[in-house]
């Protein structure tokens, strides 16, 4: 018999992975919408955005938050960089996937040469511990992760809904050329999603580095459950991917509390392919 | 055949226009023999992908190793080179470039890559050309059927009951119940599932089973199973960094397992992490009195501090994968000194009858599927540094077994 502690510790978990979910695939999910780039490079920007900030908190001593306010504006800079030559050398959606995957690689390489393929730890005393309500305990790293999480989805969600800025970005989706005759800088705007995207990547980063163990050939270990997020989250739908994410997340842990976790990774997939036959203008 | 026979002849025409050089190369007659130019032993390791931690580890021993045998002069009186490549942890990689290296490289000997599954493919590769294959840390001997393989991982024919029956050993009777977690990674779920009729065997009740893929990230509900099932002994069948992520799961949930044993865990991570203090683990070799009073072992620890301190590897000492690589290197290099000869039937022939001297002991391979003495030892984390602990002959100065 599975105990009341078992069960919500485990839907604890699955909430905590689900919000990294989403806080990894909302730059993703937009890109992939906005920019029709299927951009395998973003998950090259947060192991780097992670080694930095190995490298700046663990050996250098600096304030995570600090290192944050360094490695947003930075990243948002690559994104802008990375659009600005998808946009130069007219990759189109299919090709992205390549040429994104190609610089991953490559960074995975640059990554073991500059920091070498052993595992990295950032021991440090910041957002370490747990607080205990009733039997459950709440690691305090994830809780803020999974705040920043929301905090980024339900932001950017908002952004998209209310601002000028977000309405015009949906008419130039939905028609570039009419929206550019009322005014809707595309290309600006485009620049804006990119650096977003970048931005999202850098806090991914910053928590990757201070909740795992780092190597250069984690690039990838998200990429299969993220897609899966931003799939069924509706592409381009910041609420939509933290609520996939949610779903994934609880339903693997779930099943790796009550059945096994060797049964946990078939769950994503199984849930994409389940709600895609039911449902296939999800996408 | 081997290319042994075209590096001669391309030796005969060389020798036919230079001429008089011949004269004074006849001193060393019995090399020319053999062919000249350096000899050439081909491998690849996992130098990037999800083992390249440990790959990492095993190509800067080879580096050490080859650098002394050459220092000294060679195999046969020629410098000897190694053609390594990188086969991205990927045993199907494996297997194409140790074709690539015997049909393209044309290497004169082969040794073995990193981890099981890929060494398994370079054995396919190895019995189709009829090559010896020394290997470093093959972990399930029950599939190695080729006769010419050679494993210098001391770990016996059976270590699934060999390795758990010295753990409980070593427990003492002071452990009653067990927690069998164990990643799907084809050599540690191996152990693991051979250690539950152990177990049982020996009145070790199992209150929880739990089976993970290799590669989880997620280890917070297996961690809340584990703290639930609350087993006097935590046995993990773990590679690489398992461990520590099953670890630092449990503290987030404030636990901690009294006694924790771990299959093939990454050496640094786990030794380093505070969450590592008093894991258990078995070893073949640790740079550590009496271990380290082995021909040659003092120098090659001091050399793989300095080399891996300098790749900023974490922990800079020689332990149990290292010392299974340079015992490796030992027995084929043993191999061809003692039969003069590149040819793999002499050199499988002789290992066969006589076993290899490496650092690790004296490596027998007369047994099953070419398996000898189980010579693994247990060793734990204490001050950070693994330290030798049972059986009592081989425990490090000052160190003493800590069970719960």
């Amino acid at each position: 018999m599975i105990s009341a502690t078992l069960l919500g510790q485990s839907l604890l978990s699955g909430i905590f992975s689900g919000c990294f979910y989403a806080m990894l695939g909302l730059g993703m999910t937009l890109s992939w919408r906005y920019l029709k780039v299927i951009n395998l490079a973003h998950f090259a920007f947060v192991l780097i955005a992670a080694y930095l900030t190995y490298q700046l908190v663990g050996k250098s001593g600096f304030h995570p938050l600090l290192v944050a306010l360094l490695l947003i504006p930075l990243f948002f800079a690559f994104g802008v960089g990375q659009q600005a030559l998808i946009d130069y050398y007219k990759v189109n959606e299919f090709a992205s996937v390549t040429v994104t995957f190609g610089f991953a690689i490559i960074s995975e390489a640059a990554l073991q040469w500059f920091w070498s393929a052993d595992y990295l730890k950032l021991e440090s005393h910041y957002l370490r511990g747990s607080t205990q309500i009733g039997t459950l305990f709440l690691p305090l790293g994830e809780v803020m992760m999974a705040l920043i999480a929301i905090a980024m989805c339900g932001g950017v969600w908002a952004a998209l809904r209310y601002t000028w800025l977000g309405k015009a970005l949906r008419a130039g989706l939905d028609n570039p050329q009419i929206a550019a005759s009322f005014g809707v800088p595309n290309r600006q705007l485009s620049y804006l999603v990119a650096g977003t995207s970048g931005a999202s990547a850098a806090v991914g980063g910053i928590f990757v580095a201070l909740l795992f163990t780092l190597a250069p050939s984690q690039i990838f270990a998200w990429l299969g459950v993220v897609f899966a997020a931003a799939l069924l989250g509706g592409l381009g739908s910041p609420l939509g991917v933290l609520a996939a994410g949610l779903l994934l997340g609880i339903s693997e842990a779930l099943t790796m509390a009550v059945i096994a976790p060797a049964w946990a990774p078939v769950v994503p997939f199984t849930l994409l392919m389940v709600i895609l036959l039911i449902w296939p203008e999800r996408v | 055949m081997s290319d042994q026979s075209n590096t001669t002849a391309s030796l005969s025409r060389r020798n036919a226009l230079q001429g008089g050089l011949a004269l004074a190369a006849a001193s060393a007659l019995p090399a020319i023999a053999q062919g000249t130019g350096p000899i050439r032993i081909g491998s690849t390791l996992a130098l990037t992908g999800p083992l390249a931690q440990t790959g990492i580890l095993h190509k800067i021993v080879g580096e050490i190793f080859l650098g002394q045998l050459n220092q000294a002069g060679g195999l046969l009186g020629r410098k000897v080179e190694w053609v390594l490549l990188d086969d991205q942890s990927k045993p199907e990689v494996t297997r194409t470039l140790y074709e690539r290296l015997l049909t393209v490289d044309k290497v004169d000997l082969l040794i073995g890559p990193y981890a099981t599954g890929s060494i398994l493919s370079a054995m396919g590769v190895a019995q189709r050309y009829n090559k010896i294959l020394v290997h470093h840390t093959f972990g399930i001997p029950s599939l190695a059927k080729y006769d010419m393989h050679f494993p210098a991982w001391p770990i016996g024919a059976f270590p699934e009951k060999t390795v758990t029956n010295r753990v409980v050993d070593m427990l003492g009777g002071k452990v009653k119940t067990v927690a069998v977690v164990t990643s799907k990674f084809p050599s540690v779920h191996f152990l693991a599932l051979g250690a539950r009729p152990v177990f049982k065997e020996r009145g070790i009740d199992e209150v929880l089973f739990l089976e993970f893929e290799f590669g989880a990230k997620d280890f917070g509900p297996i961690a809340a199973r584990v703290k639930d099932a609350n087993p006097d002994l935590l046995f993990m069948g773990s590679i690489g960094l398992e461990g520590n992520q099953l670890l630092e799961a449990l503290e987030k949930l404030n636990w901690t397992p009294k006694n924790h044993f771990y299959t093939y865990p990454t050496p640094g991570p786990l030794a380093l992490s505070p969450l590592g203090k008093d894991a258990l683990s078995f070893t073949a070799y640790e740079d550590l009195p009496p271990l380290n009073a082995a021909p040659g072992a003092g120098e090659f620890g001091k050399l793989f501090t300095e080399a891996a301190k300098a790749n900023n590897i974490a922990y800079p000492y020689v332990e149990t994968q290292t010392g299974a690589s340079y015992s490796a290197w030992q027995v084929l290099t043993h191999a061809v000194k003692e039969t003069k000869s590149l040819d793999d039937k002499k050199m499988s022939d002789y290992l066969k009858k006589n076993g290899a001297p490496t650092i690790i002991g004296k490596v027998r391979f007369d047994g099953p599927n070419n398996y000898g003495d189980d010579l693994m030892r247990i060793k734990q984390v204490q001050d950070q540094r693994w330290v030798l602990v049972y059986p009592d002959e081989f425990k490090t100065p000052g160190a003493k077994l800590i069970i719960k």
